[in-house]
């Protein structure tokens, strides 16, 4: 690791301040930042770390029936806290191992946006809102690409809200040795339609299947599927699986997730 | 360079720290503390596993400032006064839950935290609870049966395999 200095504020304000500095990068639970870190691939001069920053941490819901997670809620804390929304706590249940969970955040995760991770896919596949320090992000205007979002220097994710709906699964296909999804299925029923997003498959991260969200909105059932596939092409093609690989897995996880959802 | 305090198996502990000292280097680098092992640079072997604030932690993926006013627990901090071993430690030894010992920190501290949350595991409880301890030696299986004897359940019917 190149030498870097450490803030620690306890308010929001002290840490957007923080922020404001050269170089500076936010730190959340470190458990992605860190072994970058390590590696060298990143060189921050000024790190500001948000664990000790109370009033983006835990979990409530809001006027209009939304479940708000702060940016710097643990994924052990979604897991034993959003009820509320199981397919949401049964997904932070299942990030990496105990000990990921009791430090990684949900507004690291984001911000990060691996191709690979769990959480974009619950934000996009519950169409939720990224509140930040500067403005409230729609689900589909936030990602942007592998390890790209719409988020600026300096800016903190503070809250996501999601929208509980009728009935939701996520179903992950592990990749054992790193525990991220080779690929993973959010599928969410709301009044008004459903939403399928998917992880771990798309060289551009995180998409929605519009072809597989017409099928299930008409009919909610695995049947309904049938006939539909992905190409292959710009899915991510690794030692792991191959892009045709990851597409036939799409079409699976989907499968399963409406039959997990009921 | 900036100071940082914590309390470390009931004892009050500080040092001089730089930014990028990570909790394990500064147990086991500044307090001694060498119980706590470094398997890996990726955050992924849990040879570090240490408590912080009564939750498991991987000790080299959260720096030491962060740890200012925290209660750490490692596995120094497992066995009684007089070296009576916890009954976590006392079970791997029964029941040759380790061979070389590198993980047995790790997985102890691990152990003992699925057991604060959840004290009669079942076998699949534990083993995935143990998804981020990795062991080159034993297969897992003897480490499994020591938990759930250290738990206080009846595993004479669990063979060695
Ligand atoms: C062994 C292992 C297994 C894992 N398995 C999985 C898995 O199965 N699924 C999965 O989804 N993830 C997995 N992860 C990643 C884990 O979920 C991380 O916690 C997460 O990706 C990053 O969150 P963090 O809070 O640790 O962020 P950090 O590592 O601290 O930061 C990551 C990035 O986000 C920025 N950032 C942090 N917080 C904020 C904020 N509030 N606002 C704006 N920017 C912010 C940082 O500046 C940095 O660029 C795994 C990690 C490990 C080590
Ligand atoms: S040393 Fe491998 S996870 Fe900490
Ligand atoms: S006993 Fe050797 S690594 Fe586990």
């Amino acid at each position: 690791m190149y030498a870097f200095e450490i803030d620690r504020p306890n308010t929001l304000a002290d840490a957007v301040k923080a922020l404001g500095a050269e170089e500076a990068q936010a730190l959340g639970g470190g458990q992605t930042l860190i072994p970058a870190l390590k590696q060298r691939l990143a060189s921050p001069a000024r790190l500001v770390a948000l664990s000790g920053v109370a009033e983006i941490k835990g979990i409530c819901t809001g006027d209009d029936g939304a479940l708000c997670i702060g940016g710097g809620t643990t994924h052990a804390d979604v897991a034993a806290g959003a009820g509320a929304y199981p397919a949401l706590a049964a997904l932070a249940a299942n990030i990496g191992d105990p000990a990921v969970r009791n430090r990684g955040t949900i507004g690291g995760s984001l911000a990060n946006n691996d191709p690979s991770a769990c959480y974009p896919a619950a934000v996009l596949g519950s169409g939720a809102t990224v509140v930040t320090t500067n403005r409230q992000i729609a689900a589909d205007d936030f990602f942007e690409g592998m390890f790209t979002t719409t988020l600026e220097d300096g800016e903190i994710i503070t809250e996501v809200r999601f929208p509980v709906p009728e009935a939701a699964s996520y179903q992950k296909f592990e990749q054992p040795a790193s525990r991220f999804a080779l690929v993973g299925v959010f599928v969410a029923r709301f009044a008004d339609g459903v939403r399928v997003a998917v992880t771990g498959a798309s060289e551009e991260g995180v998409f929605r299947w519009s072809e597989a969200e017409a099928a299930l909105s008409k009919d909610f059932a695995p049947a309904a599927l049938e006939g539909l596939s992905l190409s292959g092409d710009g899915m991510i093609s690794d030692l792991h699986g191959s892009g045709d690989y990851r597409a036939h897995l799409v079409a699976v996880m989907t499968r399963r997730a409406v039959a997990a959802a009921g | 360079m900036p100071e940082v305090s914590m309390t470390v198996n009931g004892k009050p502990a500080k040092g001089q720290i730089e930014g990028r000292t990570l909790l394990v280097d500064f147990l086991r680098d500044t307090l001694g503390l060498t119980g706590t092992h470094v398997g890996c640079d990726t955050s992924q072997c849990g040879a570090c596993v240490v408590h912080v604030d009564g939750r498991a932690v991987k000790a080299c993926t959260m720096f030491a400032a962060e740890a200012e006013g925290a209660e750490i627990r490692t596995i120094e901090g497992m066995a009684e006064p007089d070296g009576t071993l916890h009954p976590i430690q006392a079970a791997f030894r029964e029941h040759h839950g380790l061979q070389c010992g590198f993980c047995t920190p790790g997985m102890v501290m691990s152990a003992a935290a699925l057991l604060a949350e959840n004290p009669t595991p079942t076998e699949a409880e534990v083993r995935d609870y143990l998804e981020g301890n990795i062991c080159r030696c034993t297969g897992y299986h003897n480490i499994v049966k020591a938990i759930l004897a250290a738990s206080g359940q009846d595993v004479s019917r669990i063979a060695a395999e």
